[in-house]
């Protein structure tokens, strides 16, 4: 009995084999020609002629295809052409002794790679593995094709999952509105309305337009009337998610600006320098990522992905370096002198860009994101959180912490707040004030220089990077209040989520001079800003 | 009398004549200068260095050759920073301290509207080699870009046909100058004329150097959930970025809304991952991707270059379209000179009527008689993973610039100018 059965099973595993072997040959000649055809129309026509013969063996060739690697020899082979200009068998991926000259190469455009991209969904619908008919089918779901209606109609009958079941059903449904019969268009409709697809609202709202002769796409009142609904419905669900990506965004400006600043709140907020190149010393810091970025890309390319780990604490040491140098050399004779202060550190900057200039060039340097940093997370209703600008979120939390314990629970921290409040008090009880500077303000200015890692990453690296920063770094301590940790992480998270609620409506050009008189209005209200220092100052 | 009274005389004579020869002598090894105007620092940098590069290639070329007119040509490159009132400082050194006889330069329109009242001053002439808005004729430019209706007007065609998506709704997102908004307009006056109604029309503006464009990105899809969209981007300079980096980032696929470019090439996309951009689209008249010899002549030209002078970038450095209208520009600057016999600014202008060259492109471009625009075939290309375009559309041949754009009203009571005339 058991030797039967294995019997059996070897016959149909036989005839599997050769059923597929033999469905290789479907590839037939006239459709290669037809898919290496100047116009689009017949290459869709040929794509469309395999998802109807349900030819599974097509899906290789199709992703060649829709990566602009198909070829087709002079013998009408159709092979993949790499990078590299090897020429491989489909689907096998034997190399082929064959000149990349001599192929014809098949061109795609967007409307050829979104029906390819149809088209391979609908092919691997009949596949084993679940993960990939999900996938499939939540991409056909926005199909319009009305061919695809057989198809797809045979695979809800197939399908067992629940998950792929339900998206086929919206995908049926999709295609059903354009149905004559006005009970199915309704009953469609229903059911598109249950989807969180912003795409299906598409298909609705246009059920709603007017035509040119003035009647409305539906004809039937009632399948409007549910349409209208079913796009309410939609758009209720939509509130929560929008309002996430919009709250999202503006905690990512938010943190960028919190970056930018906290290195400020301690040179200036703290120590009372107006230092002027304090935009300067991010521009190092994200040079520096630069740097240690080309020298893992040329000796370390099998780590590359990690080359933010060092190029953290390298940002931190050189701006800090630099920032030591500077209170050493010129900014410690200036204390209680902020005119003069100004004027210096405004030159200093000017120095530091030519510098950079100098030897890195006055263009700016390409700064790769590691891979992880790149794509997002989709939430429903297609708002995409991307992954650089959770990372930095993030990033700001930890660099915050990072100063907040400093500075309370260190005995740095101490004397730091000590020299701050009252400098000759401090001096009296033993504390080497000159010592202390010049750590307070290496501190202040590595972490300027770690908000240049963060700005590297989002946006551009030229020596000009600074200038465009230090308004708002300026802005949102002055706005915090000047001397307060907590002041300045609320205004640069007020001043994200404000610019962000305000962008939509007005603009991003009016958005920022809104915020500006916004600002100027509640300075000249509340001149100390949010939050002012209590109890007896003696430096200020 | 008749003959020299003394030796001392004589000495005279002869040294009148020895030093009529050495000036004459000094006066052939005199050069001409070309001045080059391109920001090599701030936001243009990213777009307008290699233009800068590309001309200093031109001269070396023509030098090369021989010269122009028996002399050689002398580059004075400077640096107005991305800064526009610098612009203007710039072009007034360049034409009386240097004393040049041309200027190949200026990117962004704003840039060559502060430059212009300089040239027309004191007659200078100024080659523009960047696409613009139009709506400007001066008898001291020659633009060697294209005009609306050799870029943005066939892009948006493209982009309404069954090839192109058959878009129904447009996004026309720019940065904030005259350039984005001139074009914008234009282009609103299109759409209107092919039915498209203001609501599916969205205008946003971005600062220079912007860099956040979450929201942005977030409202273009937003707005696309409302049927099929494209978006027309006029963002110029380094924003491309983190505009690009945002797009890819957000999932935006070029199968679902387009965007369409009209300062952005090669160069720009060099600092981008451009994977998960395949399929976005420019319009050009020049693609580094065109295949035809005189196209590998000067990718070759410029690769050799660029090796040759040790350039950043290294092998990684591309060609774009306005480096090949630079290209031109200069070529025909120098032909019609030669014709012209003199680099004197009136008599070139009168010889550049007509000119004709042969473009890497592969085109023979002509300088039109009447409106200092040049002929040029208008080609779309989608880009693809590797940074390069894959031209999806183009014209059947060279196209006549249109300066005054016929969808902005009063236009079609101006007029081309006659070249030399005025």
């Amino acid at each position: 009995m058991l030797y039967r059965l294995r019997r059996l099973g070897i016959q149909i595993y036989l005839v599997f084999i050769f059923s597929s072997l033999s469905t290789v040959y479907a590839l037939d000649a006239t459709t290669i020609q037809q898919l290496a055809a100047q116009d689009s129309d017949s290459k869709i026509a040929a794509i469309k002629r395999l998802v109807k013969n349900q030819d599974v063996t097509a899906i290789p060739l199709l992703i060649e295809m829709q990566n602009g690697r198909l070829n087709i020899t002079q013998q009408g082979q159709p092979v993949a052409l790499s990078e590299s200009g090897q020429v491989k068998e489909i689907p096998s991926g034997k190399i082929l002794n064959i000149a990349p000259e001599a192929l014809q190469t098949v061109t795609v455009n967007n409307r050829l790679r979104s029906s390819i991209e149809v088209a391979l969904a609908a092919l691997r619908l009949s596949v084993a593995d679940h993960n990939t008919r999900l996938r499939a089918a939540q991409e056909l779901t926005t199909a319009e094709d009305e061919e695809l209606l057989e198809l797809l109609e045979r695979s809800l009958a197939k399908e067992s999952a629940g998950d792929v079941r339900l998206l086929l059903e919206h995908a049926l449904a999709n295609i059903k509105i354009k149905s004559p019969d006005a009970e199915m268009r309704r009953d469609a409709v229903i059911l598109l309305g249950h989807s969180d697809n912003p795409n299906t609202k598409l298909a609705l709202a246009n059920l709603l337009e007017k035509k040119a002769d003035g009647n409305y796409v539906e004809a039937d009142k009632d399948v409007r009337m549910e349409a209208a609904k079913a796009i309410a419905a939609i758009d209720r669900r939509l509130v929560i998610p929008e309002l996430i990506g919009t709250v999202f965004s503006g905690l990512s400006l938010g943190s960028v600006l919190l970056l930018t600043a906290l290195g400020l709140a301690i040179t200036f907020g703290l120590m009372g320098v107006i230092n002027m190149a304090h935009g300067e010393l991010m521009m190092i810091g994200a040079y520096a990522t630069y740097v240690v970025q080309v020298v893992f890309k040329e000796y370390l390319p099998s780590v590359f992905q990690y080359y933010l780990l060092i190029a953290v604490p390298a940002a931190f040491l050189v701006s800090a370096l630099v920032g030591i140098a500077l209170e050493r050399t010129v900014i410690r004779y200036l204390y209680g002198r902020p005119l003069e202060t100004l004027l210096a550190t405004w030159g200093i900057s000017l120095i530091l860009i030519q510098f950079v200039r100098m030897i890195f060039g006055a263009q700016n340097v390409e700064v790769t994101n590691p891979a992880w940093m790149s794509g997002g997370w989709a939430l429903a209703g297609g708002v995409v959180l991307p992954y650089n600008r959770m990372a930095i979120i993030v990033f700001a939390i930890l660099v915050l912490w990072l100063v907040w314990s400093l500075l309370n629970r260190t005995r740095l921290g101490l004397y730091v707040r000590a020299v701050t409040q009252n400098r000759s008090m401090a001096d009296c009880m033993g504390i080497a004030t000159p010592r202390v500077d010049w750590m307070t303000f290496g501190l202040g200015s590595g972490i300027a220089g770690l908000g240049g890692v963060a700005l590297s990453q989002i946006g551009n690296v030229g020596p000009d990077l600074g200038q465009s920063y230090i308004v708002d770094s300026f802005l949102v301590v002055v706005l915090g209040g000047v001397g307060q940790m907590a002041g300045t992480v609320l205004a640069a998270l007020g001043l994200g989520e404000l610019n962000k609620f305000l962008e939509p409506h007005t603009g991003a050009v009016l958005g920022k001079i809104c915020i500006l008189v916004l600002i100027i209005l509640f300075i000249q209200k509340r001149p100390q800003g949010l939050f002012a220092l209590k109890g007896r100052v003696t430096e200020v | 009398m008749h003959r020299p009274k003394s030796v001392g005389d004589i000495f005279v004579a002869l040294g009148i004549l020895t030093l009529s020869v050495v000036s004459g002598a000094t006066h052939a090894a005199d050069t001409i200068k070309v001045g080059i105007l391109h920001s090599l620092s701030g936001t243009m940098a990213i777009s307008e260095t290699s233009l800068k590069d590309v001309a200093l290639m031109t001269i070396d070329e023509i030098n090369a050759k021989g010269g122009l007119l028996g002399k050689k040509l002398e580059p004075v490159v400077v640096d107005p920073a991305s800064n526009w009132p610098l612009f203007a400082e710039k072009a007034r050194q360049l034409l009386t301290q240097e004393k040049v006889d041309v200027v190949f330069g200026c990117w962004t329109s704003v840039s060559r509207k502060s430059v212009l009242p300089v040239f027309e001053e004191l007659n200078g002439l100024l080659f523009y080699p960047v696409q613009y808005e139009g709506e400007e004729l001066s008898q001291n430019v020659f633009y060697t870009g294209a005009a609306p209706n050799q870029q943005a007007i066939p892009a948006v065609e493209y982009l309404m046909s069954k090839d192109g998506g058959g878009a129904r709704r447009f996004i026309l997102l720019g940065t904030d100058y005259v350039y984005p908004r001139t074009t914008n307009k234009i282009l609103r006056a299109f759409l209107k004329s092919k039915g498209i109604q203001d609501k599916d029309i969205d205008e946003s503006y971005t600062p220079f150097s912007h860099t956040d464009y979450q929201t942005i990105v977030a409202n273009i899809k937003k707005f696309a959930a409302g049927g099929k969209t494209a978006v027309i981007s006029t963002i110029n300079g380094d924003s491309n970025v983190p505009f690009y980096k945002e797009l890819g980032n957000q999932g935006i696929k070029a199968k679902d809304i387009p965007v369409v470019a009209f300062s952005v090439g090669e160069e720009e996309l060099r600092g981008i991952d451009t994977k998960p951009l395949v399929g976005q689209l420019a319009a050009w008249n020049y693609f580094m991707s065109l295949k035809s010899p005189a196209n590998t002549a000067f990718v070759n030209e410029w690769k050799n270059y660029v090796a040759k002078n040790n350039l950043s970038g290294g092998d990684k450095r591309v060609t774009n379209d306005p480096m090949e209208a630079t290209y031109i520009g200069m070529h025909m600057w120098a032909q019609a000179a030669a014709k012209a016999g003199t680099t004197n600014v009136d008599a070139v202008r009168k010889a550049m009527a007509g000119q004709t060259f042969k473009a890497p492109g592969g085109y023979l471009v002509k300088m039109d008689e009447t409106n200092h625009h040049l002929h040029k075939p208008v080609m779309i290309g989608e880009v693809q993973a590797n940074g390069q375009f894959q031209i999806v559309w183009q014209t059947k041949g060279p196209v006549r610039a249109q300066p005054w754009s016929p969808f902005i009203a009063g236009n079609d009571k101006k007029q081309d100018i006659k070249l030399g005339n005025l």
